[in-house]
Parts: C-alpha cells; sequence; structure tokens
C-alpha cells in the first residue's frame, strides 16, 4: 500500500498515513485532488478506480471514505478486506465508533492503524492481538502518568 | 495575562465552532503561538499535548514545520506517553527529505535495544514508516537481531521493517535471506506473513534468491493446503475463510516463484485446483482469495484445464451481483484475451452484457474486451450488439466505441457491402465521434468495391437527406455523390426502396450542404466540388451549378473562393477539358491498414524469382522421376545428373540456403483451399516443417475435416493434432497441422494426401499426390 486517507464527505482530512517519502506539498496535491475525484462518484459506482498509475480502493462507512492507494499487482478485494478490517478494530476500541470518535481520539486511531499494517503491510491477522497490543500500550501509558 | 492553553478536545471544539475559515485560521493562529512558546519554555511534562494539538492543526493543512525538533525531545524521553506522540510526530513531520530525520536515528538504536515491546513496537513503526535509505544502513543489525527475538511481537514487525529495509537499500537482501528459512517455520500467523512477505520482496530483487527459495514451494504448499482444508482458529478467520490475508499472499508468493519454470508450478496444480474449488464465494473475502488464486494460475505455467477453470471462474464472477467482483473479472479477462483468446471467447455472450453496466469503469472494460473478442466467426453478430450499444453508450465512450467498430469491421469485414453498410451506420450514430481518417478509409473503401457504387450512393443519399449534421457523413456522401452521380439518378437497386431521384433535389441538397452553418470549411469544399463533378455526370444543363459556382468566387473563406474561382475558369475558358478534369477517379494508393496487404503480396513476390529456378530443377527431377514413378521405391539420384544440377544451382541469382521455401497450394475444391507452408530449421537439415492451412471461402462450413498423408518408405513422417476439425465459412478461421518429415538421406521427397471432409450436406473425399512439390523441401 502507498497511503491511506480518511476524510469526510466534506472533503475533510480525518487520517492520512502514507508510506512513501512525499513532499509535504505533493501530499497536499494528492489528496486535494484525490478528495475531489472520490466524492464526485455516484453511488452505485464501483469501489475501485484507476488515478495516476496506482489503483485508489475506498469504501465509505457512514459519514468517512476510507481511501487506499494500492499498486497494480495488489488485489483490491483484500484491500476492501483490509479497509473493513481496520474499521472494525475501531470500532471494537471505541465501543460503536462514529467519525467524532476519530475527530476527537484522531492519535488513537493512528496507534490503532499502526498495529495493524506496517510499512504498508499487514502485520497481523488476529484481530484479538491487534487490541491486545493497543490496550497494553495504553495501560503503560496509564501505568506511567500515575508514577 | 497569559491566555492558558487549550486542551486538545477544547481546540478542536473551537476549531470546529468557527464558522468562516477567517476565524478557524485565528484560532489556529493563535493556539500556535501558545505551542511555539510552551515549546521554548514550557512544562516539559506537557510537550506531548502541546505536539498533539499541533499534529491535529497540521492535519487541516497549517503548517507545523516548528514541531520537528520537539519529536526527537519527545523520542528521547524516557515515558512512553512522550515516546507514543513524538514517534508519531516523527512519522507526520519528518521524512527524508529533512536533514533532522537523521538524528533521530540514535533514539531508536536506543529504543530497539532496550527490550521494551512497546517501546521497540514504536521504534520499528516509525523506521519502517519513514526510514530513510542512510537510517535502515545504520540500522540494519539492530533490526537483525530482533528478528529472533523470542517476542512474536517484536520479530513480526522486525520482519515487516525488513522488507522496508531491502526496498531502501536492496544491497540488505544479504543480511536479511539467511533468516528466512527458520522463520518459514513459525506458526505465529503474523511472522508468518511478514516472512512472506519478505521472501516475495527478497525474490522481486534478485534472480539468486528467487532460485533459492524454490525450494520452500512444498513447504509454502502445505502452509496453505492446511489453511484451506483444516482451517484455523476462528481468530483469524473472516466468514467462514481461514486467514484470507495469508492466503493471499502465500498465492502471490507461488505465484512469484512459478512464473517461467516449469517445475514448480507442476507442484502448485493441485494446490491450486484445490483452493480454487473449495473456497467459499458467498462473500468477497472468499472471492478474494479466489481471485488470487486466478491470477496465480494464469502467470505461472500451469496445466491448460487449470487456465480454462481459472478464466471460468472469471466468467462466473462476471455474473456475481457485486460490481466490485465484474470489475476485476473485466480488468482480468482484458489482460488474459489474448493468451487465452479461446478460453475467454466462451464467456461473450457474458461480457456482451456487461455493455450495460451502469458503471462507466466496467462498460468501457466490457466494450474494450468485447472488441477484442471480435473475429471472423461472429463479426456478424458482435457488430449487432455493438452498433446498438454505440446507439445508447455515454458520450465519453463513443468515441471508442467508433473507432473499435470501425477498426474490427475492416479486419473482419465478410462482405464489402457489409462493411460498407457497418460504417455507414457509424456515420451516422455517431459521426462526430470517429477518428478523422475514417472519412478516407471509407471513400477508399467505396472506391475499391466497383460493384457496390450505386449501391453505396443511394445509401449515403438517403443518409444525408435525413441529416446534414453530421461531418464526417456528409464528407463521404457529397464526395460520393459527385463521384457517382450519374449511378444515383440511373442506378436501379432491389434492395433499397426504389427513389426517384430528381437531378434538381441532388443539386438543392448539395446547396443546402454548402450554405449550412453546420458544415465546417472542409464539408463545404467536399460539396462544392461534388457540385463540379456533377456537372459532367448529369444530363441537365448546367447553369444553376454554374451560378452556385460563380457566387463561391467570392466567398470569405479562402480555399473556398479559390476552388470556386478554379470552378468557374474551367467553365468559361476550359470547358474543352472539363470532362476529363472531372473524370472518376482512379483508386488512391493508400497506407495504414492496407499495409498488411501489400506486406503480404511483397513477401510473396521475393520468392518469386527463386520459384523460376525452383521449376527448372524440376524439370529435370521430374525427366529423372519418370523413370521411376512408383511411391514405394524412391528412386535414386544419378551422380552426372547430379552434377548437372549443381551447376544449376550455382546460378548467381541462386538464393543462399536459408531463403524462405515458397507455399504451395495443392487443392482447391468449391471454395475450400488447401496451403502448404515448408519449413527447413537451419540446425537440423534432415527435418522438413510442413504446415498445412485449410481455407474456406465459400457460403458453408467444412466440419469433420481431416488430412492424412503418406510419404516415401525411406522418410519418417509424424502428423501432429490439427488445430480444429472445421473451418467456418466465408474466411473463417483456417485449420492448420504441422506435418515432421525426417529425410536423412535427402531422398526425394513426394507426398500423397487423403482428405476427408463434410461441406454443403454431402460428405467429400480427395485422394491426391502432391506435384511441384519444391526441391529444397527435401534437398
Amino acid at each position: 500500500m502507498q497511503f491511506m486517507l480518511l476524510f469526510s464527505r466534506q472533503g475533510k482530512l480525518r487520517l492520512q498515513k502514507w508510506y512513501v517519502p512525499l513532499s509535504d506539498k505533493e501530499k497536499k496535491k494528492i489528496t486535494r485532488e484525490l478528495v475531489q475525484t472520490v466524492l464526485a462518484r455516484k453511488p452505485k459506482m464501483c469501489s475501485f478506480l484507476e488515478w495516476r498509475d496506482l489503483k485508489i480502493v475506498y469504501k465509505r462507512y457512514a459519514s468517512l471514505y476510507f481511501c487506499c492507494a494500492i499498486e497494480d499487482q495488489d488485489n483490491e478485494l483484500i484491500t476492501l478486506e483490509i479497509i473493513h478490517r481496520y474499521v472494525e478494530l475501531l470500532d471494537k476500541y471505541f465501543g460503536s465508533v462514529c467519525e467524532l470518535d476519530i475527530i476527537f481520539n484522531f492519535e488513537k486511531a493512528y496507534f490503532i492503524l499502526d498495529e495493524f499494517l506496517l510499512g504498508g503491510e499487514v502485520q497481523e491477522t488476529s484481530k484479538k492481538n491487534v487490541l491486545k497490543a493497543i490496550e497494553q500500550a495504553d495501560l503503560l501509558q496509564e501505568f506511567q502518568k500515575v508514577h | 495575562m497569559v491566555v492558558p492553553s487549550l486542551k486538545l478536545q477544547d481546540l478542536i471544539e473551537e476549531i470546529r465552532g468557527a464558522r468562516t475559515q477567517a476565524q478557524e485560521r485565528e484560532v489556529i493562529q493563535k493556539e500556535c503561538a501558545h505551542i511555539r512558546a510552551s515549546f521554548r519554555d514550557g512544562d516539559p511534562m506537557l510537550r506531548h499535548r502541546q505536539l498533539t494539538k499541533l499534529l491535529y492543526v497540521h492535519m487541516l493543512g497549517y503548517p507545523a514545520h516548528f514541531g520537528q525538533m520537539e519529536c526527537l525531545k519527545l523520542i528521547a524521553s524516557s515515558r512512553f506517553t512522550d515516546k507514543r506522540v513524538g514517534y508519531l510526530g516523527a512519522m507526520l513531520l519528518l521524512d527524508e527529505r529533512h536533514e533532522a530525520h537523521l538524528l533521530i536515528t540514535n533514539s531508536i538504536k536506543n529504543d530497539l535495544s532496550q527490550g521494551i515491546q512497546p517501546v521497540q513496537g514504536l521504534a520499528l513503526c516509525t523506521l519502517s514508516t519513514m526510514g530513510s535509505a542512510e537510517m535502515c544502513r545504520d540500522l540494519a543489525t539492530e533490526v537483525e537481531k530482533l528478528l529472533l527475538q523470542p517476542s512474536p511481537y517484536v520479530r513480526k514487525k522486525a520482519i515487516l521493517t525488513a522488507v522496508h529495509m531491502i526496498r531502501k537499500v536492496p544491497k540488505l537482501s544479504n543480511v536479511f535471506l539467511p533468516p528466512c528459512a527458520k522463520l518459514l517455520h513459525e506458526r505465529h500467523h503474523g511472522i508468518l506473513l511478514g516472512t512472506i512477505t519478505l521472501i516475495m520482496e527478497l525474490c522481486e530483487r534478485s534472480p539468486e534468491a528467487l532460485r533459492h527459495f524454490r525450494k520452500v514451494v512444498p513447504q509454502l504448499a502445505q502452509i496453505l493446503r492446511t489453511l484451506v482444508t483444516t482451517g484455523c482458529s476462528t481468530e483469524h478467520s473472516i466468514s467462514g475463510v481461514s486467514d484470507p490475508f495469508l492466503q493471499v499472499q502465500i498465492l502471490r508468493l507461488l505465484r512469484i516463484l512459478g512464473r517461467n519454470h516449469e517445475e514448480s508450478s507442476e507442484t502448485m496444480n493441485d494446490l491450486l485446483a484445490q483452493v480454487a474449488t473449495n473456497t467459499d464465494t458467498s462473500r468477497n473475502v472468499g472471492n478474494a482469495v479466489l481471485f488470487e488464486t486466478v491470477l496465480t494460475i494464469m502467470d505461472i505455467r500451469s496445466a491448460a484445464g487449470l487456465r480454462v477453470l481459472a478464466v471460468n471462474i472469471l466468467g462466473r464472477f462476471l455474473h456475481n451481483s457485486d460490481r466490485n467482483i465484474r470489475y476485476v473479472a473485466l480488468t482480468s479477462l482484458l489482460r488474459l484475451v489474448q493468451s487465452d483468446h479461446s478460453a475467454v471467447q466462451r464467456h461473450r455472450p457474458t461480457v456482451v452484457e456487461c455493455l450495460q453496466e451502469t458503471d462507466a469503469s466496467l462498460s468501457r472494460r466490457a466494450l474494450e474486451l468485447s472488441l477484442a473478442l471480435v473475429n471472423g466467426s461472429n463479426v456478424r453478430a458482435m457488430m449487432q450488439e455493438l452498433q446498438a450499444f454505440l446507439e445508447s453508450c455515454p458520450p465519453d465512450l463513443r468515441a471508442d466505441c467508433a473507432s473499435g467498430i470501425l477498426l474490427a469491421a475492416e479486419r473482419f469485414a465478410p462482405t464489402k457491402r457489409w462493411h460498407i453498410d457497418t460504417i455507414l451506420h457509424v456515420l451516422t450514430t455517431a459521426g462526430t465521434h470517429v477518428r478523422d481518417d475514417a472519412v478516407a478509409n471509407l471513400t477508399q473503401l467505396i472506391g475499391g468495391a466497383q460493384e457496390l457504387h450505386a449501391y453505396s450512393v443511394r445509401r449515403l443519399y438517403n443518409a444525408l437527406a435525413q441529416d446534414i449534421s453530421q461531418q464526417p457523413l456528409v464528407q463521404v456522401a457529397a464526395w460520393c455523390i459527385g463521384e457517382y452521380g450519374d449511378l444515383l439518378l440511373e442506378g436501379n437497386f432491389e434492395e433499397i426502396e426504389p427513389l426517384q431521384v430528381e437531378e434538381e433535389e441532388v443539386l438543392a441538397l448539395l446547396e443546402k450542404v454548402l450554405q449550412s452553418h453546420m458544415s465546417l470549411p472542409a464539408t463545404r469544399g467536399y460539396a462544392l466540388t461534388a457540385l463540379m463533378k456533377l456537372s459532367t455526370r448529369l444530363r441537365g444543363d448546367n447553369n444553376r451549378i454554374r451560378q452556385v459556382v460563380s457566387i463561391y468566387g467570392s466567398c470569405l473563406d479562402m480555399e473556398l473562393q479559390q476552388r470556386a474561382v478554379e470552378y468557374d475558369t474551367l467553365f468559361r475558358k476550359y470547358d474543352h477539358m472539363r470532362a476529363a478534369i472531372l473524370e472518376k477517379m482512379p483508386l488512391v494508393e493508400q497506407g495504414g491498414p492496407q499495409v498488411d496487404e501489400e506486406a503480404k503480396e511483397s513477401k510473396e513476390g521475393a520468392p518469386a524469382p527463386t520459384e523460376s529456378q525452383a521449376s527448372q530443377l524440376l524439370d529435370l527431377l521430374d525427366l529423372l522421376d519418370g523413370a521411376s514413378g512408383n511411391a514405394q521405391h524412391p528412386p535414386l539420384l544419378d551422380p552426372s545428373p547430379g552434377g548437372a544440377l549443381v551447376h544449376l544451382l550455382d546460378l548467381p541469382c541462386a538464393p543462399p540456403s536459408p531463403a524462405p521455401i515458397p507455399d504451395l497450394k495443392v487443392f482447391e475444391r468449391e471454395g475450400v483451399q488447401l496451403n502448404l507452408s515448408f519449413i527447413r530449421p537451419p540446425e537440423n537439415p534432415a527435418l522438413l516443417l510442413i504446415i498445412i492451412t485449410a481455407t474456406n471461402s465459400s457460403e458453408s462450413d467444412v466440419t469433420h475435416f481431416i488430412c492424412q498423408a503418406a510419404v516415401p518408405k525411406s522418410l519418417q513422417l509424424q502428423l501432429q493434432a490439427p488445430s480444429g476439425n472445421t473451418v467456418p465459412a466465408r474466411g473463417g478461421f483456417p485449420v492448420t497441422q504441422l506435418f515432421r518429415i525426417l529425410n536423412p538421406n535427402k531422398a526425394p521427397l513426394r507426398l500423397k494426401l487423403r482428405l476427408t471432409y463434410n461441406h454443403f450436406g454431402q460428405s467429400v473425399q480427395e485422394i491426391f499426390e502432391v506435384n511441384n512439390l519444391p526441391v529444397e523441401s527435401w534437398q
């Protein structure tokens, strides 16, 4: 995976994870163009589109668009599963997640993603293990607060 | 007065509460000032909160570079909270371009070696997200150490970090290749998954690594087999499919290992068939695995039956109600249509149905695929579908559809009339979307089909009378009417409604085109010239034409004006030459699609000089052959005639030995023709390959076609299986068959053929000896 973007229906960015080195300016440009392209899609269209030399896989969950850019040899259908798994993880962590959770706890959203994907690849296929890791990290954080 | 800085939640609330962009900017600028101050001399314990706020603001698009050094400080702190935010900040604010990024290398090194798992996790994550080549080189050893640590949590991250490092510094492959074998024996899914990803990366960068890892194919197969058959814990399953992420990754690696490698591919055949048939396809996850299986089957050297299975799976995908699955199916079939044409052909009806998709990206693919599936035998049916599609398709597909139809028509038109009709239909339906050369192509086509001139001009006239807005159509019609106007009035054609066309009507129509604001200048030019030509084709007096011509002598358009003046002069001063100048045009030589025909002709032209040499030789051979005459006893060559032959062969224009042997037509009956092509591979002088090609230009299919052959006893003949037993009518795909003849003694070749087939409802049997076999086929 080259990058993942989460954005609202108004085009506001909620999360950006880049797995390729790009300048700030390039990232902004890509984000702007891609958000525009995806928001212009009609509801009955398929979840895949070709954009520049990448394949874009996107899916809308309530008011949030989850958008991944994958390479030519990557499997679009499994990318949909990756997106879905991430949403499930967020849901489990926040308890019935909604966009506001991700806005007010954006750093948590990143931490969860970083336990699921690493360097653009899936690192852990067990939901349980991912959630356990987050739990442990949160505990460590709490523990250090007290002391 | 010190205004206390906001907590993150409050800041976010305030930003969201801002009603205008300006207001938002104000809030953020104020807060950033606080953050800056806090970084300078605020409480270090709260630094992480300040950075978090800054990161939020950064996501909204505001500058945050002044936070970069803070990231470093936070990472270096011993508190986990600080590290968590610091590393996140590093991933978001730092990258290779910033010199600051190298400064975290030391912190990462420390954190990796301190053995606190969550901290090691953070460090590895950051390294694999934004680690530059330099950082990777510096930290490779640390990461290597972590590969063999007991904790799976750290190991799986270390493995994927290694993947990133190899991508940045390919040389590091040497470091990370050795541990792979051992890692592959792990049972932890995360470690397995990472290892497979690592192996994929190694193999794609180095052929030696690829060779090295081929030996793990059985092991990979075993892991996959276990996942598919006995399954695994529900912990890793999605909707009953065991760890689909792992399955997909294994399939990808198998693909890389089996590509271009017969042996590896063979060991995978069974497994792939098993996965393909056992996977539950009721939900996307199963289809994702199935899709990856198909991709692997098609990319390795799989058994033919398996390839057909894969294409059929894609065909089934086309019926799936999930539009995404139809999309990947169409995309994949498009990639396969050249290499596995007949397998994909079987799904042609479904593909054509997909033209009706509402999603343009699907219908576009369906269009491309449909065009690729057009061949000689289905061209009429396919063109009907495609023309129907052209009438209703979305505007952005029109141009591609039109040019696709025209191209296919050029390649496969069964008759010229059908071809003209097809082009005409395209021009009337989507005239504005056709390519510029469509006009030239059509005029060329019509010009060359003499028997269809009357038909063409009639149809074009009717079309023009209905609609003068589609420029390419108007141009062709104008040209045609100009050239064949006489046929328009006199020709009587039963198949079209008999239309009594008056001369005046024809002239009026052309004038209408000339005057219409819809006509482009080029179109006007066509119309004017056509009118001029009609002055010689029509019988009436030319007053009307002369009038028009003289009016346009003062037209503002330079080109038209010039033409009109010239034509006017033709009337006034050179009337005696007018008829000759305006005669029917000869057919113009044209490049482009005709090139194939010309190339073929020139190829067949070149061997012609050798043919005359060959025939001289054959004459001599015939004299000798006449003496024996029996196919059982191969005639022996006399040494002295051999000498005479050698002299003839020494002729200066004799071709060198590797020159192609000319083809030989050996049989023709009622449109069924048999051709022989000869190949003498230079590396094996005793071998002769003959390819027989059976073609059928008649109106009836040839079925149950069988060709048998016999050669003299001293030669060995081997017949390979023919490409088929049916030669479809009207120039459908020919049947070809390969004969291998071993002739070590260079005995003269004699060939007897026996053909049996069904044609026009009758069974045909023909037995004959092939005459005039070229000497080069056996000498």
